[in-house]
């Protein structure tokens, strides 16, 4: 199809973006009144924690100095048994969630498509899903062969349900025009499914990791404070049995660090699968 | 008649829900009692749990007849009440301020996000610490939990406002407090409900690990003990009892919600 | 305000530009556009989709600053370079798809402004609103929810909500948009009656051009990307005015005049943007 070119209307062109002026606009974007503000508020809160410790505050004088925490922190670091710590972890929270996502994918997506099984399903899933996982530690010990198998249950249980909850939701949001808009196209079945379903189901499943992904980590720290061998959760707990209360606040950094690569990693995932949603 | 078609497909789902759970209890008792499958034969059976729950002399001392079984629901509801009003409140409010005052947010933000990642059980070390009592430290925790997740949802709340309710709030002369309260508030309350379900549930989950870590008393406390003691039916039934308390209180946030919200339950019809 | 006879809300554009920044990306939505509307007056603006009409509304509104010229009210300078004027009772807008307040009822809505301002008490706001709602035979709705109405009462709802303030200026954001042919006619009667009992300045953007030519006494074309006053048409068809009017000759010559002028620029339009994909 030509298109007839009048004379052209004196629009502004947009300058296409050289990297110096790539590298201008985002230098502006990291520095700039707003992140001062928030540069401030952390000095701010450093400061007030060293001050409350100093003055012997009551109760808040049993928090370790920062520049201890800071210390040990970096001592920590140069040991490898702090980075096997977070490997433990990690593996754990790894297994536990891909797990979570190959059984509660396909049981949402058969509860959203099959209004039957839903309805035998629901139910006895409703019912057991208000349980907190923590609650499940001893059945899970009892139940499992080994420690660990029972930690990677446990980490199951805390993103499954989330899972589950929202890949149901997924598929009720598709519009049924959509549905309709295929048949009409002469579309199988499995089309529907593989072509349909899942893509639009996609943002759902997304959220679901998203959020399920915190809870898992929760649940992860948790059982190992109570019941593991290694790990980030479980040396911060030691750190609070032995006494060493500077280790404590780098343990509770370090889980919350490793806690926010995996979201990271998550919406990651989530941009790679779904490059036509703009994130804001 | 649409009524007796309405009830009768009430009644049919009714029936398949009762099935699903009956297959589910058939194969628990099959697998742990009858068929002594190799690990399933170490977990309770659906059959004595449910006969130490109803017994008027429980092995474990614990039961719906005893004084004990309720002691331990009023210890753990009653910490995660205050804990759970304490982050309504503070959340909330802070939350809005977050969403309202740029100036605010951006003074603020960081801090919430630096702390947000950090799961609250994994304060349980610091908290036991610093705070006189486990008491304090196990309702602080189960606060903390509750807190941020309120924080957040609250904020996407006020985020959702569509602006032309601001712009038209303000076209009609409306002075920052006006806004605030007949703007910023009422749009904000169907996000701050979910997150208010969401926080209850988060409630729930850290009081009982905090129960188990630290605390004296309380069913995750009793849990934990039972366990330990081998009493493994108290723990299927205690299980339960979280379950079904966990599902109260979410059905009382949510019954809340729609008296405050009654033009959302209007527009969906309810 | 000594001779009290006169009507406010004369508008003054003077050479009005506006520019975009979004990420270092220079937009310029408006050029160099200058016009009058007159107190009381009835003006329609039309033009080519997201050619800048709202940005117009915004920087007379007061939502937005302009980067270029002078904005009049009444002869008193609102907006310049220097000084942005704040959104204002004097400007009520009436935008696109509704802005009723979801959680408060009709009356709560339409009583909202008057109240708040403090010009009336809450009583004396409820019995405007009621007369209000009674002198369009709105009457029984009062305790409803937005979203339980349809839209053609929505709307109705919200312009009473902007006319119960007294504005000196009433600016509407394609308000119809989106209604079915029927349901705009009994909105432009509506709107129609509302005018006529008490004039104010109207500043009405629309796509319709038989709407435009229908409801206005003055006809603002604008063109494409950045928006510029294409034409002026001034419609000198009597008041008050019924449907039939739409079949004289004096409005087809009208409905000619505009729709060549509109239609040029959207073929600029159009073309503009396929360059811009090309």
């Amino acid at each position: 199809m030509s298109v007839t070119v009048s004379e052209s209307r004196n629009v502004v062109q947009r300058p296409t973006k050289s990297t110096p002026a790539r590298l201008k606009i985002l230098l502006k974007k990291v520095f700039n009144f707003r992140s001062l503000r928030g540069v401030v508020s952390i000095l701010v809160f450093a400061a007030l924690w060293q001050l409350v410790v100093y003055y012997k505050v009551p109760y808040l004088k049993n928090l370790p100095y920062p520049r201890d925490v800071a210390y040990d922190a970096g001592t920590a670091a140069l040991t490898s048994d702090y980075w096997i710590h977070w490997g433990k972890s990690l593996m754990r929270i790894f297994i536990g969630f891909i797990a979570a996502q190959i059984v509660g994918i396909p049981l949402g997506l058969a509860m959203g498509i099959s209004k039957t099984f839903k309805q035998f399903t629901f139910p006895l899933f409703e019912i057991l899903r208000p349980i907190p996982p923590i609650a499940w530690i001893p059945l899970a010990i009892l139940f499992w062969p080994t420690r660990e198998l029972s930690i990677y249950f446990l980490v199951f249980i805390g993103a499954f349900y989330i899972q589950v909850i929202n890949v149901i939701q997924g598929v009720s949001n598709i519009s049924v025009n959509l549905k309709w808009a295929a048949f009409s196209l002469g579309a199988e079945p499995k089309d529907i499914f593989w072509r349909i379903l899942l893509p639009g189901s996609l943002p759902s499943i997304i959220t679901g990791m998203t959020v399920g992904m915190g809870v898992a980590w929760n649940v992860l720290i948790a059982a190992e404070m109570i019941a593991a061998k290694g790990g980030l959760g479980r040396t911060t707990w030691e750190a609070y049995t032995n006494h060493n209360i500077p280790f404590i606040v780098v343990g509770m950094v370090s889980i919350g660090l490793a806690g926010s690569l995996c979201s990271v990693l998550v919406r990651w995932v989530g941009k790679k699968a779904m490059p036509w949603t703009k994130k804001f | 008649m649409p009524g007796t078609m309405k009830s009768v497909s009430s009644f049919s789902q009714l029936l398949k829900a009762l099935t699903g759970i009956a297959l589910f209890l058939i194969f628990w008792e099959v697998s742990t009692a009858v068929l002594h499958l190799p690990r399933f034969s170490l977990l309770p059976n659906p059959v004595s749990v449910v006969k130490e729950w109803f017994s008027f002399t429980p092995v474990s001392g614990r039961s719906i007849f005893t004084a004990d079984y309720y002691l331990d629901i009023a210890y753990s509801v009653g910490r995660v009440m205050i804990a759970f009003s304490l982050a309504t409140v503070l959340g909330v409010s802070l939350g809005l301020m977050m969403g309202w005052n740029r100036i605010f947010y951006d003074f603020t933000f960081p801090l919430v996000e630096i702390f947000r990642p950090m799961p609250p059980l994994s304060w349980i070390p610091l908290a036991v610490l610093i705070l006189p009592g486990v008491e304090v430290s196990v309702v602080f925790v189960t606060f903390i939990a509750a807190f941020f997740a309120t924080v957040l949802n609250t904020l996407l709340g006020v985020f959702s406002i569509d602006k032309n309710y601001f712009l038209r709030a303000r076209c009609l002369g409306s002075k920052p407090i006006h806004i605030f309260t007949n703007v910023v508030v009422p749009g904000a309350l169907p996000f701050i409900f979910t997150g208010l379900q969401i926080a209850m549930g988060i409630a729930w989950l850290s009081l009982v690990a905090g129960e188990i870590i630290a605390g004296q008393r309380g069913l995750g406390y009793a849990i934990y003990e039972g366990y330990s003691l081998f009493q493994n039916d108290q723990v299927v039934y205690y299980m339960l009892t979280l379950g079904i308390l966990g599902y109260i209180s979410s059905a009382a946030i949510r019954a809340v919600g729609r008296r405050l919200m009654a033009w959302e339950s209007r527009r969906r019809g309810i | 305000m000594a001779d009290g006879q006169q009507t406010p809300g004369a508008i003054s554009i003077r050479h009005v530009s506006k520019i975009y920044d979004p990420e270092g990306v220079h937009v310029e939505a408006m050029r160099d556009c200058t016009f009058d509307i007159a107190a009381g007056e009835f003006a329609v603006i039309v033009g080519p989709s997201g050619c800048g009409k709202t940005t117009l509304l915004n920087a007379i509104a007061g939502f937005d600053n302009i980067t270029a010229g002078e904005i009049y009210l009444d002869g008193e300078l609102i907006s310049s370079t220097r000084h942005q004027i704040k959104p204002n009772v004097d400007r009520m807008v009436v935008f696109q798809n509704g802005a009723l307040f979801p959680w408060k009822t009709v009356l709560q809505n339409i009583t909202y402004g008057p109240i708040v301002q403090g010009r009336m008490s809450k009583k004396e706001a409820v019995a405007r609103a009621r007369e209000m709602l009674d002198m369009v035979c709105l009457t029984g709705l009062e305790d409803k929810y937005p979203e339980e109405l349809s839209s053609g009462v929505q709307r109705r709802v919200e312009i009473l909500g902007a006319l119960i303030n007294e504005p000196r200026v009433v600016m509407l954001d394609e308000p119809f948009r989106g209604l079915d042919a029927v349901a705009k006619t009994v909105m432009h009667e509506f709107l129609m009656q509302l005018f006529c009992a008490s004039p104010r300045t109207m500043f009405f953007i629309t796509h319709d051009l038989d709407e435009a030519i229908f409801l206005g006494n003055k006809v603002v074309i604008m063109t494409t990307r950045p928006a510029q006053i294409k034409k002026i048409v001034t419609v000198d068809l009597p008041w008050p005015r019924e449907h039939s009017i739409m079949n004289s000759k004096r409005y087809i010559d009208l409905k000619r005049e505009v729709l060549d002028a509109v239609h040029e620029e959207a073929k600029k339009a159009f073309e503009a943007g396929e360059r811009e994909m090309a």
